[in-house]
């Protein structure tokens, strides 16, 4: 038996970037595999010289961090890459939104200063637009932060799983919108993962809180936690 | 008419209780919205307005290019609008009829997401006749009568096109129209056709512009024919039922490829669908004169796109799409004049990038190494694909594919030798006059190959997969007289010949299987070869909730026949008396009124031929682009002619922008 052929060495990034960017519209319907297949494409077309992994299939350097479930909305995703050359991030900015399709938008493109983005996303926050009246679901809201643990139920791929949504839940407030209300969620990211549709299953299973039409759901930030203030910071832009 | 309402707002809430929702909701890279009134600014101040439908689901009919083509070549024109649309799976089937306090959703566009009915023309390409129920759903959930016959002004003409189209006959009770061959022209004539009748007022409603499009000549309008049938279930005469109707309608045949480089502007979808390339067809139309093979048949003469067009037809589609791999497409890829000049072009040029070409579609004989290596330059060796279609010698020269067992080995030897590992057959079971004898020849094949690389390559890790398809006789061949095998046959002989290789002790487990079973097969020949009368077999399968037929997991053997029982019933034809009987030179074939440019006393004669060989008897047919010849009709008929290099050019290297 022959020996088989080792791949190339593939040389090491010279410049990694953070890219934030917001999935609105219909194209919140993309689920994250179909968001890394047009993101690859959008590098190609734009013809950003990335850096490739070894191996006898290289792969451009990207990283995923965080993903929002498919349907929802966010204004705060990102991808880390690796590249080949030097950029100015502005550049890389312009040509990756002329390259993606409207809806998938870039929001901001810096050089990584180092360390792991993920580590950096430790929180969410979250917009839930409801059709129900404010005064429907504040009874709920009440009941559901005065509880010290609200068990849910989920389908996983393994199978159904119960968990508490309570205790990520930094803060939850609801307010009057023009047609229905808006919930205002802050979620600590951890194990087992809350998602924002846990928590209107823990207002459903503690009050009865019934929703009727599916509700629009919204990232609006995700970074590092300030545990004083509650908020959520920019974990391209933060001081840390 | 007033525009019509987005759908879309209605949709929104519910996407996400349905599978893969991405697939609804449109906004692909390239596709386009056009105002619904785009042409009322135009000299003439009417807008033609076109749903195109590829009857499947969107991952699949996303990236079919007839489609793509035609909706840029419409889509070009300010005062045409075009739009998409794709059969829906049953979860969002579900959630358009169960609708909203307006009552149901209908079919939509992906593009604008406007009422499927709301357009001039629906037109619904097949490229296979399991398509057929996904039509009927489509117009049902688009609220346009199923039956033709009960349309009115308000309801769009309904077109079918694509290689099934050559015989529409089963769907011929609700389709308006049918076109046969190239779309790229005739779409613009029938819609200039629509626009001018509209111009004027809409004179004579629906019958009217029927009328005029059947009397062009290029438009097959089934309700203008009548057909009748003689006692014993054979059709006696289909004839035209009207004055100025033309008692055959001849295909379409667009020359001069290089006129037409689409798609310029290829979709990609956001969604994961079946082919991640962009596609270039290097050329249209195959004289090889396989006589299984109704696409060769039906899209005659050969024309070829020139080095220069594939080369900026290559580099403008990456470019536009950002896909990094490119597939060559045409019946024959390596058929193609200068096809090793194009390999070495291409190749230089994406040295060094993760650009990859790839080839279908290559014939053993054709095939060269070469090509093969350059196509391999920048990616792996995963595997390499020959199609003999007949497992013996004797069956080869039934079908005319003249790949005689040297040149196989030869050629899968070369392909070993210099470090390929893995080789794909593909054959064909069911072919007229063949025995267990000749299926069971295709063990011996492989074996040889698997001997062969071992022997070659010094290694004992060389694969073949041997992949089967069951053969269907398709209308327009000189196989359309035959008798199609019988379901439980075919599947004896898979079986016996799955044993065989199962059975060896040497060769065995390095020889992969793959194949289906005979049933689907059974129905595709229903569908292929029938009559008007099929028609009724197709409803009831649709009301008893067919769909998807091209989809193991949703196609039923059992319901086919069920509906086929009912609604042949009385009509003194069966399943039987469709797919597994012969048929005779006087019978009236329920396509002998479509012309597809093939005279039918060639297609007897070659029909003859293959028997003759099959008896022991030496005939080949030869290329008409090597050997001139003019017998099987198409050029004189259609007034057409080959179109082939050598250019004698190169492709430049591309300057870095």
């Amino acid at each position: 038996m022959g020996v088989r052929e080792q791949p190339e060495q593939q040389a090491p990034p010279v410049q990694r970037l953070r890219i934030r960017y917001a999935k609105r519209g219909r194209l919140r319907f993309t689920s994250h595999r179909d968001f890394s297949r047009a993101f690859e494409r959008a590098i190609f077309r734009a013809r950003v010289p990335m850096a490739y992994s070894s191996g006898f299939n290289p792969h451009p350097r990207i990283s995923y961090a965080g993903a929002a479930p498919t349907g929802s909305a966010s204004e705060a995703e990102f991808v880390e890459i690796g590249l080949a050359e030097v950029l100015d991030p502005a550049v890389v900015r312009a040509s990756l939104e002329e390259a993606l399709p409207d809806g998938l938008d870039v929001v901001d493109v810096v050089v990584s200063p180092g360390g792991s983005l993920s580590d950096l996303l430790e929180a969410s926050h979250w917009h839930l637009d409801l059709a129900t009246p404010a005064s429907v679901v504040e009874p709920a809201v009440a009941a559901f932060l005065a509880a010290p643990s609200v068990e849910v139920e989920r389908m996983t791929k393994k199978g159904l799983r119960t968990f508490d949504c309570r205790g990520a839940v930094v803060s939850l407030s609801v307010a009057e919108r023009e047609r229905g209300s808006r919930l205002d969620l802050v979620l600590r990211h951890g194990t087992p993962s809350v998602r924002p549709d846990d928590v209107l299953s823990g207002l459903k299973a503690v009050a009865g809180l019934d929703l009727g039409e599916a509700p629009l759901l919204t990232r609006v930030a995700q970074g590092p936690l300030d545990e004083a203030s509650g908020e959520v910071g920019d974990p391209l832009h933060s001081s840390a | 008419m007033p525009t019509p309402a987005s759908v879309f707002p209605r949709l929104e809430p519910r996407l996400g209780s349905v599978s893969k929702p991405i697939q609804y909701v449109g906004g692909e890279l390239n596709s386009t919205v056009k105002e619904w009134d785009c042409g009322a600014a135009t000299s003439e101040g009417e807008t033609v307005r076109w749903a195109l439908m590829y009857p499947d689901a969107y991952e699949v009919g996303l990236p079919n290019q007839g489609v793509q083509i035609l909706y840029e070549v419409l889509n070009e024109r300010d005062w045409i609008l075009a739009e998409r649309t794709y059969a829906v799976w049953p979860d969002m089937e579900q959630v358009l009829r169960t609708g909203d306090e307006q009552g149901p959703i209908p079919q939509f566009t992906v593009d604008a997401h406007r009422p499927v009915r709301a357009f001039d023309l629906f037109g619904v390409s097949f490229s296979t006749e399991l398509g057929y129920t996904n039509m009927l759903n489509a117009l049902d959930l688009a609220q346009i009568p199923l039956h033709a016959a009960d349309r009115g002004d308000e309801d769009p003409i309904v077109l079918a096109g694509g290689h099934a189209a050559f015989n529409p006959e089963p769907i011929a009770d609700f389709i308006d129209a049918a076109v046969l061959g190239d779309g790229e022209e005739v779409v613009l004539a029938i819609s200039e056709v629509v626009r001018e009748w509209k111009g004027e007022g809409r004179p004579g409603g629906r019958d009217e512009l029927l009328r005029r499009l059947a009397v062009s000549g290029g438009v097959y309008v089934p309700r203008f024919y009548d057909v009748a049938y003689a006692e014993d279930g054979s059709i006696e005469a289909v004839v035209p039922n009207r004055p100025g109707i033309p008692f055959r309608v001849a295909k379409h045949t667009l020359m001069d490829l290089d006129a037409w480089p689409y798609p310029r502007k290829p979709l990609v979808p956001l969604a994961e669908t079946v082919h991640e390339r962009f596609s270039v067809e290097i050329f249209r139309g195959c004289t090889r004169g396989c006589r299984f093979c109704q696409a060769g048949m039906i899209t005659r003469p050969v024309r070829e796109r020139s080095i220069e067009t594939i080369g900026e037809m290559v580099e403008n589609g990456i470019r536009k799409s950002g896909f990094e791999e490119v597939g060559l497409l045409s019946l024959s890829s390596a058929d193609h004049t200068e096809i090793g000049e194009v390999a070495k072009g291409l190749a230089d040029r994406y040295e060094g990038s993760n650009v990859s070409l790839s080839l279908p579609s290559t014939r053993v004989d054709a095939f060269n190494i070469t090509l093969a290596n350059e196509f391999s330059r920048n990616g792996r060796r995963s595997g390499l694909t020959f199609a003999p279609e007949g497992g013996s010698e004797r069956m080869r020269k039934v079908i005319n594919k003249m790949v005689t067992e040297e040149d196989l080995i030869r050629t899968v030897a070369t392909a070993y030798s210099h470090g390929w590992r893995q080789v794909k057959l593909y054959f064909m079971v069911g072919l007229p006059t063949e025995t267990d004898e000749d299926v069971l020849q295709v063990a011996e094949l492989a074996k040889k190959v698997i001997a062969k690389g071992r022997e070659v390559s010094g290694r004992n890790d060389i694969r073949c997969t041997v992949s089967i398809g069951g053969f269907v006789p398709k209308p327009h061949t000189p196989f359309q007289w035959a008798a199609q095998l019988d379901h439980e046959t075919t599947d004896e002989r898979l079986k016996k010949l799955r044993d065989t290789v199962r059975e060896d002790k040497k060769f065995g487990r390095a020889i992969g299987f793959r194949y289906h079973d005979g049933k689907p097969g059974a129905i595709e020949g229903l569908l292929s070869r029938g009559d008007r009368r099929v028609g009724r077999v197709i409803e009831e399968v649709w009301r008893d909730g067919g769909r998807f037929d091209g989809w193991s997991e949703h196609f039923s053997y059992d319901r086919w026949v069920a509906a086929s029982e009912r609604a042949l019933a009385g009509a003194g034809v069966d399943l039987d008396w469709y797919t597994t009987r012969e048929r005779g030179y006087d019978e009236v074939l329920p396509w002998d009124h479509l012309d597809s440019g093939l005279d039918k006393d060639w297609l007897w004669a070659d029909w003859e031929d293959a028997l003759a060989v099959a008896d022991g008897a030496d005939v080949e047919v030869e290329d008409c682009r090597w050997t001139p010849c003019y017998d099987c009709g198409v050029c004189p008929e259609m007034g057409t002619e080959i179109q082939i290099g050598p250019t004698g050019r190169q492709l430049l290297p591309l300057s870095v922008v």
